[in-house]
């Protein structure tokens, strides 16, 4: 059984034109030291997925339906105690903006001491030996004097670093990071990520990496969700999405990119942008920017119109689209003939 | 792609987050109806009040220190009773809140155009100019309102004559009470245009070529706006507390003419006598303006605080 | 081609300026031997320190900018690389005379304009014009799509009738692909990648020649950046227009530079035509820069660890200001500072180790 299984997870804000549907029909899972990554557009739902998975959503935001199972145990009815055990503990977070994590106004390792020994019956010496130590573990120079400093004094760079040792210090199953690097530069975001695959591989620590960098996600990941709109569009292992899109969102974000042109040419841009969640086209949420709505004879396939595509199993990969559908039946009833 | 139906005013007045929160607030509610009431009595007193109490014909020196209706020994031709001077107190209210709303915003006016010139000026152009006005703000700081009017009070006394003084009592008040306060404008608006300063549209309108005027009265000072109002609103609940207490302790209005303020001193001395509601009545109706305009205030600030809400 | 010209010695670039009658294409724009700091130490009183007895002035500055060459020709794209805070942003502000050089000089089509009043500079300002980075900082809040469209065109063009701006607004509108019902709408009513179309048709207004664009995609999502790119394309081709491109996204730059500048704590170590730099990056930071960037390729690539952390421009390094990262730094890079010399196939490095051969 896998570590972590979400199934049907719906989150939903409620704003004063009514209930925004952040996230509908999520399900995914992750083994004990699997790498799975999140991608997809600002406002997909990538940071409502991880903030949900914790039951850290703010509030007009609710969980309306799904379930969350975390080694056995059922998380999205969990009281606050029995989250608070989970949180930081077993499951740590790395946010997207450092200063999230960082209290300004303690030392680094007032915070690691605080954090281990809000989790663990310890002293403060064997705290701080453990903080040492996990310093230690992410490479940053000279760490018995960063233990003293505070976060305004370290770089980006090294900051990231810090939150790293911080998400470690329990010894967590799972850490979910949050665009860990998009805030830093090309030469350090390469090292953060080699850091953060070395120690996951050392630990056997599963990873949930949100990103929206394909490059990032295919070097680092072993399996990636595709978001569109709240709903997990792809998923899948990675070299197979990467190498092989299916879902024509999938295709069209890869396409997009400026090394699958060739220099100066026009890129291959997908026209239009996310539409809004409280204002979603019928049927697939992606139609009015498809290049596949339009079936054999031309005209547009009734279905993308007017049915929201469920999930059908193609190779190793799961794609929500009516298109993906009509190939797999057409496969299936082929093979049949052959056999027949 | 959006649909392209383009809202008119009204309908995007309607679809405002300004109206949404007013219809949930009922403080906002109470507070605007009783200001907006005030206003009107106030506006339209001449045609309101049951005497004119400038009138000095009107004035039945038999009936001073009458009661409010409530009282025994109450003439219900004086619904509030009568002052000293045997003045209709509803009449002599309403003219005085008139008075006070009028210099409350004639200084507040007075303040918000040296205090928005100044501060666009110092947050814009910044260097030797902010500088020379942000130490000129401070060394007018330093002086109290209490400090001007008695300056500008004794010069204008000195030069002309106490007679003069109480004819043009209004427009002093508004340039005494303007001039005192000010710095609150200028630091207020240089503090948000330090901010709109540093956003790239700024730097777009200098990339096209725009004088530094334009770009601080078209393009920056409408983004300050909300501070401006919200400051406002502070501001003339202050005016009008500065020309009561100022009036109170004679440096305002004249009794023949009076404010809320110099209503309120001329009752003082009849407390003793038991005729309270000369001042009580005028009091009460001054806390109440200032609390309303100061609850609108605090709405508005709730409201326009970018950081409270997301439109 | 241009001429040498020695990043630091002032000399040689006025040896430069005297060559230009060799070149066949005289450059749009140049900049000489550019510096820029800014003060870190506030106004007169603030500066006043007491040290051992004496009071003192003492002022710290960031060296944002030291001692730039660069010249941009007609009709090409020249891209600007190098993580944050190295300067890129600065360089465009200073191009743009929203910033004033401590040093230097920029020319535009040979004529001096970093000295000119704002009244001088008017007719520069409708030959060149700037895209911004945040699309959501860039457009007047207050003013509907109309009013930002209309105000330049208003400026440059005082004696044109209510209509020709009218037409003027709707064929840039079209241009861009925007819809023309959008003109009463205010900015914030639009998505990133639609804000950033309404700026870039606001720069193309006035029928500019020359763009400075500051990250003009980095805010915008994948799907959008590639929209964005297109329309930038398609109107260099459609009105021969010459952009200084600035990024940090090196897949950008090869997919839309002619050259490429990278730069590092406000100098430029390799300037290269982009086939070139991609093919066959010669200075050890370039090197380092191009193996970092996330590809999409199967197994995840060696990408060459630098040592340390970008030192801050406030105490600049001695020397190469790269030594104390470099993996091949010896004791001339920590002494002398390198200037930009040619290698083959266009390129110019500033480096020792190239130079003398190590590398
Ligand atoms: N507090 C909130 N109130 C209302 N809507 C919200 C709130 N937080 C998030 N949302 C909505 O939920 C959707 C998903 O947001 P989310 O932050 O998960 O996006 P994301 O994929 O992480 O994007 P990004 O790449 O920009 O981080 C968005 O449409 C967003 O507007
Ligand atoms: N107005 C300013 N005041 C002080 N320092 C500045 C200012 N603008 C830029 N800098 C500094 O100059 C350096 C270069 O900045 P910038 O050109 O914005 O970098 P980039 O665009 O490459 O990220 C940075 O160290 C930055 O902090
Ligand atoms: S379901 Fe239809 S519209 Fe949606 S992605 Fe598939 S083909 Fe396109
Ligand atoms: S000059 Fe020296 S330190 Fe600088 S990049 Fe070249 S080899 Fe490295
Ligand atoms: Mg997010
Ligand atoms: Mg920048």
């Amino acid at each position: 059984m896998a570590l972590l299984e979400v199934n049907n997870l719906d989150v939903r804000f409620a704003l004063r034109g009514g209930d925004v549907r952040a996230l509908r029909d999520v399900c995914f899972t992750l083994d004990r030291g699997e790498r799975l990554g999140i991608v997809g557009e600002s406002g997909a739902g990538k940071s409502v997925a991880a903030f949900s998975l914790l039951n850290l959503i703010a509030k007009p935001g609710y969980i309306a339906g799904g379930s969350i199972i975390f080694d056995g145990k059922e998380l999205s009815g969990m009281k606050d105690r029995g989250l608070r055990r989970v949180r930081g503990n077993r499951i740590s977070m790395i946010f997207q903006d450092p200063m999230m994590t960082l209290n300004p106004v303690l030392s680094i390792g007032e915070q690691m001491v605080e954090s281990l020994k809000a989790h663990r019956r310890i002293s403060t010496r064997e705290a701080r030996a453990i903080a040492l130590h996990k310093l230690n573990q992410v490479q940053i120079p000279s760490p018995e004097t960063r233990l003293d400093q505070y976060p305004h004094e370290l770089s980006g760079g090294m900051r990231q670093r810090v939150i790293i040792a911080i998400a470690l210090l329990l010894d967590p199953d799972i850490i979910i990071a949050d665009e860990p690097t998009t805030a830093l530069d090309v030469t350090i975001q390469a090292e953060i990520m080699d850091l953060l695959l070395e120690l996951c591989d050392k630990h056997n620590v599963g990873l949930v990496l949100i990103t929206h960098d394909l490059g990032v996600v295919s070097q680092v990941t072993q399996r990636m969700l595709v978001m569109y709109a709240g709903r997990v569009i792809e998923q899948g292992p990675t070299r197979e999405i990467i190498n092989g899109p299916q879902h024509p969102y999938t295709q069209g974000l890869i396409n997009a990119l400026p090394q699958m042109a060739t220099p100066g040419s026009r890129l291959n841009q997908i026209p239009g942008s996310m539409p809004s969640l409280s204002n979603l086209p019928s049927g697939c949420a992606f139609h009015p920017r498809c290049g596949f709505v339009n079936d054999a004879n031309g005209a547009p396939r009734k279905a993308c119109l007017d049915k929201v595509p469920g999930f059908v199993d193609s190779g190793n990969c799961r794609v929500a689209c009516h298109m993906v559908a009509e190939l797999v039946n057409q496969q299936q009833r082929d093979s049949r003939e052959e056999v027949l | 792609m959006s649909d392209t139906i383009v809202p008119g005013r009204w309908a995007r007045f309607r679809d405002s987050y300004l109206l949404y929160s007013f219809k949930r607030d009922l403080i906002a509610q109470v507070s605007l109806v009783i200001f907006a009431l005030l206003i009107f009595a106030a506006v339209f007193a001449p045609w309101l009040a049951p005497a004119n109490p400038y009138d000095l014909a009107q004035i039945d020196i038999l009936a001073s220190e009458l009661p409010p209706f409530w009282i025994d020994g109450a003439d219900p031709a004086y619904l509030m009773g009568t002052d000293a001077q045997g003045r209709d107190l509803l009449s002599t209210i309403l003219y005085g809140a008139r008075v006070s709303l009028i210099i409350g915003f004639g200084a507040v006016l007075m303040q918000a155009v040296i205090g928005v010139s100044f501060g666009l000026m110092a947050g814009y152009l910044g260097g030797r100019v902010d500088a020379f006005l942000m130490r000129l703000a401070d060394i007018q700081l330093s002086f109290s309102t209490l400090m001007v009017a008695i300056i500008v009070g004794a010069l204008v006394k000195a030069i002309f004559g106490g007679a003069t003084f109480s004819e043009y009592a209004v427009p002093l008040l508004v340039l005494i009470i303007g001039l005192a306060e000010w710095p609150q404008y200028a630091r207020t608006v240089r503090a948000s245009v330090l901010a709109e300063r540093s956003k790239e549209y700024v730097d777009a309108a200098r990339v096209m070529g725009l004088k530094s005027r334009r770009i601080m009265f078209r393009h920056i000072l409408p983004n300050t706006l909300s501070p401006i109002f919200v400051i406002s609103t502070v501001q003339v609940a202050n005016a009008i507390i500065s020309e009561a207490a100022l009036s109170f302790l004679g440096l305002g209005m004249p009794e023949t003419h009076p404010s809320l303020g110099s209503l309120i001193k001329s009752g003082f001395d009849y407390i003793q006598s038991g005729s309270w509601w000369i001042t009580l009545i005028p009091g009460a109706v001054l806390v109440i303006l200032v609390l309303v305009i100061n609850l609108l205030g605090d709405w508005l600030r709730d409201v326009l605080n970018p950081r409270l809400y997301k439109g | 081609m241009t001429a040498a010209v020695s990043q630091h010695d002032p000399k040689a670039s006025a040896a430069t300026a005297g060559n230009r009658e060799q070149d066949t294409a005289a450059p749009l724009m140049e900049i000489r031997h550019l510096h820029k700091r800014f003060s870190l130490s506030g106004d007169f009183l603030e500066q006043l320190k007491f040290k051992s007895g004496k009071l003192i002035r003492e002022q710290e500055y960031v060296h944002a900018i030291n001692g730039i060459d660069l010249d941009i020709r007609r009709g090409e794209a020249l891209c600007v690389v190098g993580e944050s805070g190295c300067g890129k942003s600065t360089v465009a502000r200073t191009v743009m005379g929203l910033l004033a050089p401590s040093q230097g000089e920029i020319r535009y089509e040979g004529q001096r304009i970093d000295n000119l009043s704002t009244k001088e500079l008017l007719p520069y300002r409708r030959r060149m014009q700037m895209i911004f980075q945040n699309p959501y900082a860039s457009l007047n809040p207050r003013m509907t799509i109309q009013q930002t469209l209309e105000e330049p065109i208003r400026l440059h063009h005082p004696d044109w009738s209510k209509e020709r701006v009218r037409d003027q607004v709707r064929d840039v509108m079209d241009s861009v692909g925007i819809d023309s019902d959008w003109g009463p709408r205010f900015g914030h009513e639009f998505s990133g990648g639609q804000r950033q179309r309404i700026a870039i048709a606001r720069a193309l207004a006035v029928d500019p020649e020359f763009i400075v664009a500051d990250e003009p995609i980095s805010a915008l999502d994948v799907s959008i950046q590639a929209q964005v790119l297109n329309l930038m394309m398609e109107a260099q081709q459609q009105r021969n227009l010459t952009y200084l491109f600035i990024t940090h996204d090196l897949a950008v730059v090869e997919h839309f530079g002619t050259r490429v500048a990278v730069m590092y704590l406000g100098m430029v170590c390799e300037l290269a035509p982009t086939g070139t730099l991609f093919a066959k990056p010669r200075h050890p930071y370039t090197q380092a820069l191009l193996s970092a960037i996330p590809r999409l390729e199967d197994d995840r690539p060696q990408h060459i660890r630098l040592q340390g952390e970008v030192p801050t421009p406030v105490n600049l390094p001695s020397g190469c200001v790269f030594h104390g990262r470099c993996p091949h730094a010896n004791e001339r890079c920590r002494k002398e500072v390198p200037t930009l010399i040619d290698v083959e196939d266009g390129a110019r490095v500033a480096c020792h180790g190239v130079e003398e051969g190590r590398l």
